[in-house]
């Protein structure tokens, strides 16, 4: 149901070739959710960055036992900071960006639903982030206690009380990320909104890209899963200025509370995270295979089903602070349970490039990586799931591999396949393949040097969130090896960086549709004009693009 | 890379972290299964359809879905599952469900901002960092159960060796048990992130024969020492702002802030691990405890270097 | 449930359901628990009129929003008015008992558990109440200027799906305080 929207202006700033100022307040008015989806990502990437480079410092101080190149108090807040940057500064922004710039194009649409309320997130996102990093310069209060927030990047009571976190940089964490949750709940309405109310004419729920139906599930996660988070700030906020007890153990509070709201928030955060990065190869696996997704239901209902089983496992953060074998075991169940539509998702992947005429441009060899990182990553967590297992390794080296396998196997791998695919569409150029192969292939030795190891680290007693180590332990030799392959990311993130540079400047024309694709993003040009499509699109199958291109056999009879 | 001293739960001594190396060679086994079969279907499909060169540029044969594949794939992950769920429920209450016979030994442990308040109830005992138990033979098996409580922050108790980790909870009491099976020193840490010496937190457990430990209780049972050499520093000891947190039983000091000192030298290291407890290094840290231990909790004594000397020589006497 | 408006204003709410949840689920579990006084049961009086009031508010702003959709510009506002008088009503008596509890009883958010999920409670759906108020004077106010048009109807059906949502919240807010909980 496609809905009239009143026209946005053309800027006309950039075409009349007017200075940087006019085309600068272009896009700090824009309310265009391509710009604003643009400036997600590049604010992700620069954050990313930053997040990497605290990381390269904390592994070159844990390289060998007893360095002191940092000291406590600044590896402490390094760690918090790298955790907080990557999930809220990182992760999130570019997940949304994309959304932002893909789900309108993908259904046919103008621009999201609430356009201005769009702009409002981006800027709310904006605001938290430079908040949080004023920290570092701010955070000293009354008591001169510190600078940059040092309580980890889920913050467990009490040691956010005042009492055991005196100044002003536990604030900055708290109000940062409150700000940015109102921000990232308004884009994921938006997207709610444009997917139920904006589709073109012919495009179903049951046509639309796997892509947006991931998203949806998303945003609706977003929308129950955030609040939680913004409540227990809330509570937080009250106990460190008004003197509440919320978390006060003094007073008969509960520590365990904070982290029962915390996780509720946060395990479905981890979903909110990674499904985006199952919805960027549910669209670059078949396109690089030249097949149609197999099992398009499935995966929808994969999907459903990962979105409410993920608000049912939360407690499995938990299992060794004591709730009791009951549980404890309703949450060993419920973990399991979710890893099954989640390796549905895998075997539907697999089966789609079965038979298929695989090409292996650089969007693929991330999505192919991804599918062994993810494997791993999914069974190290049923592993997890094993409740006594979970109480040698919670807490330990061993999950902060998995979640490493989760997050950068998984995400950020799928997300600069995403960023190879799309880029052609959001400039209209290519970025270099061969500069790509060498990304991909430092990104992935360099990220399995570091992130294997930990695995074994965790199992042979070495606890997470450490500045040191003593030597006696027989921790040193994986060390070394985890922080060596720092060196071969940052490699590879530099290629990136350089390969995107030369692309804009002299890159090759990539033209509507580079990759030979089905979904409408690639019906109009690149980049689209302001208003994505000249005329509204009429849809007949999930592959408009596929029946344009063999109208002989267009895919609707086949669904 | 693994020396005789690494934490590691693959090499346990004690009978819950036995049972847990046991599920989890179970659940390393089905995930490693899992992963050699989807891995290798990739690998297959990745080496198999690839695009060769001199490819006509066709489009393959598009496959939209096979309800009796995806059955499968659905149903075959499912019972997996509850093999698995059974499986680990039926260790999650046999492990946390053993309660303590008669002569169990009770250790109460309370955590702080980075130390460990050891307490042993029934015998009359505190101490601090270094746990000590008796080791359980077969005839005669002996377990300990440990009462868990936090004086601050959440703090986490782990020796890999000896079982899962238990955390520390402000405001509530948590129980864990261990059953050591041989003698040794087994090493761990603080495995909840507690503040600014979260690293510095460490943990050692001895498990002695019975003789000895019988011994050593009444070692740790006794008053403590009074050599009349050291009576100087006993004087600056109690003069001093040490009564405040520390105690001695058998002088005035008895502070609770800070650990147990009575048998101090009976202990292989002092700030919970982070030095060797040898003369030099006491005077150092009672010097300037954040000389050894940054952020260290105790404030430096400020003492001159004769008083300092005295001191020394008295707690080196406190065996 | 086609447009635009009312799926964003659903999702809306079904955040704001979600973040008083917390709340609600805080308050619940802390009852009982404080290790001092003062308790509910010293302190607590339903607030009868208030929620009198703001309930029968919800029946004024559903006429109200009707009467627009129906081209009654004026009798829209004057509706409207009798909400936004009856949600102060309300707020008055919210007001009123706060007062009573922080000189009379010495109840603050600090005194202790009851005290800190109390307030956090009450106050949460207070500052909804307030910001349902606002809106609803804007909107009187653009009637009373005629700057409102029957082609806004769907837009002030809106606003008073927000208010009977807060409505909503104040109904399990009474049981689980003064009914549940004292």
């Amino acid at each position: 149901m496609s809905v009239l929207v009143p026209p946005i202006e053309t800027p006309e700033a950039a075409a009349a070739g007017a200075g940087w100022p006019a085309r600068l307040h272009e896009w700090v008015v824009t309310v265009d959710h391509k710009r604003l989806g643009v400036m997600y990502v590049v604010a992700g990437l620069a954050f990313f960055l930053i997040a990497g480079i605290e990381a390269s410092v904390m592994r070159w101080q844990l390289a060998a036992a007893g360095k002191t190149t940092v000291s406590p108090e600044v590896f402490n807040r390094l760690f918090t900071m790298h955790g907080t940057t990557m999930v809220f500064l990182v992760g999130i922004p570019i997940v949304f960006g994309f959304a932002n710039y893909l789900v309108p194009l993908m259904v046919g649409a103008r621009d999201l639903a609430f356009p201005r309320l769009n702009a409002f997130g981006f800027w709310a996102f904006l605001f938290g982030g430079l908040l949080l990093y004023f920290s570092f310069l701010g955070g000293d209060g009354l008591y001169g206690a510190g600078s940059a927030p040092s309580v980890g990047w889920f913050a467990y009571a009490p040691l956010t009380a005042r009492a055991f976190s005196p100044g002003n940089s536990t604030d900055y964490w708290n109000l940062s990320i409150l700000v940015m949750g109102f921000g990232t709940v308004a884009t994921a309405i938006n997207l709610i909104t444009t997917t139920l109310t904006m589709r073109c004419r012919g495009m179903t729920l049951g046509r639309m890209p796997l892509y947006v139906w991931m998203m949806l599930v998303v945003s609706g996660m977003t929308v129950m899963a955030l609040p939680p988070l913004s409540a227990a700030q809330v509570m937080l906020l009250l106990d460190r200025f008004l003197g509440a007890h919320f978390f006060d153990t003094q007073a008969g509070g509960s520590a365990i509370m904070w982290q029962h709201f915390f996780w509720f928030f946060g395990h479905p955060e981890v979903y909110i995270l990674m499904v985006p990065g199952f919805a960027f190869v549910s669209e670059i696996i078949p396109v690089f295979s030249r097949k149609v997704i197999f099992g398009y239901p499935m995966v929808v209902a994969a999907s459903l089903a990962i979105g409410f089983l993920s608000m049912t496992v939360w407690a499995h953060h938990m299992f060794a602070v004591g709730m009791g074998s009951p549980l404890n075991a309703a949450f060993a169940a419920s973990t399991m349970l979710i890893a099954v539509p989640t390796g549905i998702k895998i075997f539907n992947w697999v089966a789609t490039m079965y038979g298929g005429r695989i090409r292996f441009a650089t969007p693929m060899l991330f999505a192919c990586a991804f599918l062994f990182q993810f494997l791993c990553a999914g069974l190290t967590g049923v592993m997890l799931a094993v409740v006594p297992f979970n109480w040698q390794v919670t807490d330990s080296y061993f999950v902060v591999a998995h979640f490493h396998y989760v997050l950068v196997g998984g995400l950020v791998f799928t997300i600069f396949g995403a960023i190879y695919y799309w880029f052609p569409k959001v400039t209209g150029r290519l970025l270099s393949e061969r500069l790509g192969r060498w990304h991909f292939w430092l990104f992935v030795v360099g990220f399995n040097v570091t992130f294997l190891p930990m695995h074994w680290l965790g199992m042979i007693g070495m606890p997470r969130r450490i500045y040191t180590y003593p030597a006696d332990r027989g921790w040193d030799f994986w060390n070394l090896v985890v922080s060596l392959g720092v060196l071969f990311q940052a490699a590879a993130v530099l290629v990136f960086v350089v390969n995107v540079v030369i692309a804009l400047r002299r890159g090759a024309r990539a033209g509507d549709d580079p990759w030979d694709a089905w979904t409408l993003e690639w019906a109009t040009t690149s980049p689209p004009p302001p208003y994505n499509f000249e005329t509204v699109p009429v849809v007949g199958s999930r592959r408009p693009l596929w029946d344009l291109k063999y109208p002989a056999d267009p895919d609707g009879p086949h669904e | 890379m693994t020396g005789a001293s690494t934490p590691s739960m693959f090499a346990p001594v004690s009978t819950p972290a036995f049972a847990i190396r046991e599920v989890s060679f179970l659940v390393l086994a089905i995930a490693t299964f899992i992963f050699v079969v989807v891995a290798g279907l990739t690998v297959y499909a990745i080496i198999r359809y690839r695009r060769r060169p001199g490819d006509d540029g066709r489009e393959p044969p598009q496959m939209y879905g096979s309800a009796q594949i995806e059955l499968a794939w659905t149903v075959v992950p499912f019972l997996i599952v509850i093999i698995l769920f059974l499986t680990t429920a039926r260790y999650i209450f046999a492990i946390e469900g053993r309660a303590p016979t008669a002569q169990a030994l009770e250790v109460t442990i309370v955590g702080n901002q980075w130390w460990w308040e050891i307490r042993y109830p029934k015998l009359g005992i505190v101490t601090a960092n270094e746990l000590h138990v008796p080791v359980s033979d077969p005839a005669n098996p002996i377990q300990t159960f440990i009462t868990l409580q936090s004086a601050d922050v959440i703090h986490s108790f782990w020796l890999p060796q000896l079982h899962g980790k238990t955390d520390l909870v402000p405001g509530k009491t948590n129980r864990t048990w261990i059953e050591p099976l041989v003698p040794g020193t087994f090493l761990g840490q603080c495995a909840e992130y507690c503040g600014l010496q979260h690293a510095g937190m460490l943990l050692i457990v001895t498990v002695h024969p019975r003789d000895e430990f019988a011994q050593w209780v009444a070692a740790q049972q006794a008053q403590a020492a009074d050599a009349p050499a050291a009576r100087a520093g006993r004087e600056v000891f109690v003069s001093v702002a040490c009564i405040n947190c520390h105690t001695v039983r058998g002088t005035p000091a008895n502070g609770v802030f800070g650990p147990d000192l009575t048998h101090l030298m009976s202990r292989a290291t002092i700030g919970a691990g982070v030095a060797r407890n040898t003369p030099e290094n006491l005077r150092a840290w009672v010097k300037d405890p954040t000389s050894l231990k940054p952020g260290a909790l105790m404030p430096a004594m400020k003492l001159s270097d004769d008083k300092l000397d005295q001191l020394v020589a008295y707690l080196v006497t406190l065996r | 449930m086609s447009s635009r408006g009312r799926v964003g204003m659903v999702c809306l709410i079904v955040a704001e359901a979600s973040l008083f949840a917390v709340f609600v689920v805080a308050y619940l579990f802390y009852l009982g628990k404080s290790l001092t006084g003062p308790f509910p049961s010293d302190v607590l009086s339903v607030p009868v009129l208030g929620t009198v009031c703001l309930l029968s508010s919800s029946v004024t702003v559903a006429v109200g929003a009707r009467a627009l959709a129906r081209g009654g510009v004026g009798r829209c506002g004057a509706w409207l008015l009798v909400t936004v008088l009856l949600g102060a009503v309300f707020l008055a008596g919210t007001a009123a008992e706060w007062s009573r509890l922080i000189m009379r009883e010495g109840l603050t958010v600090s005194t202790n558990l009851f005290g800190t999920t109390y307030y956090a409670l009450v106050g949460l759906h207070a500052s909804h109440v307030v910001v349902g108020l606002v809106m609803l004077a804007l909107i009187t106010v653009f009637a009373w200027s005629r700057a409102l048009r029957p082609v806004h109807a769907e837009r002030v059906e809106l606003v008073s799906w927000y208010w009977h949502f807060v409505d909503g919240v104040w109904v399990v807010v009474l049981t689980v305080v003064y009914v549940i909980g004292r």
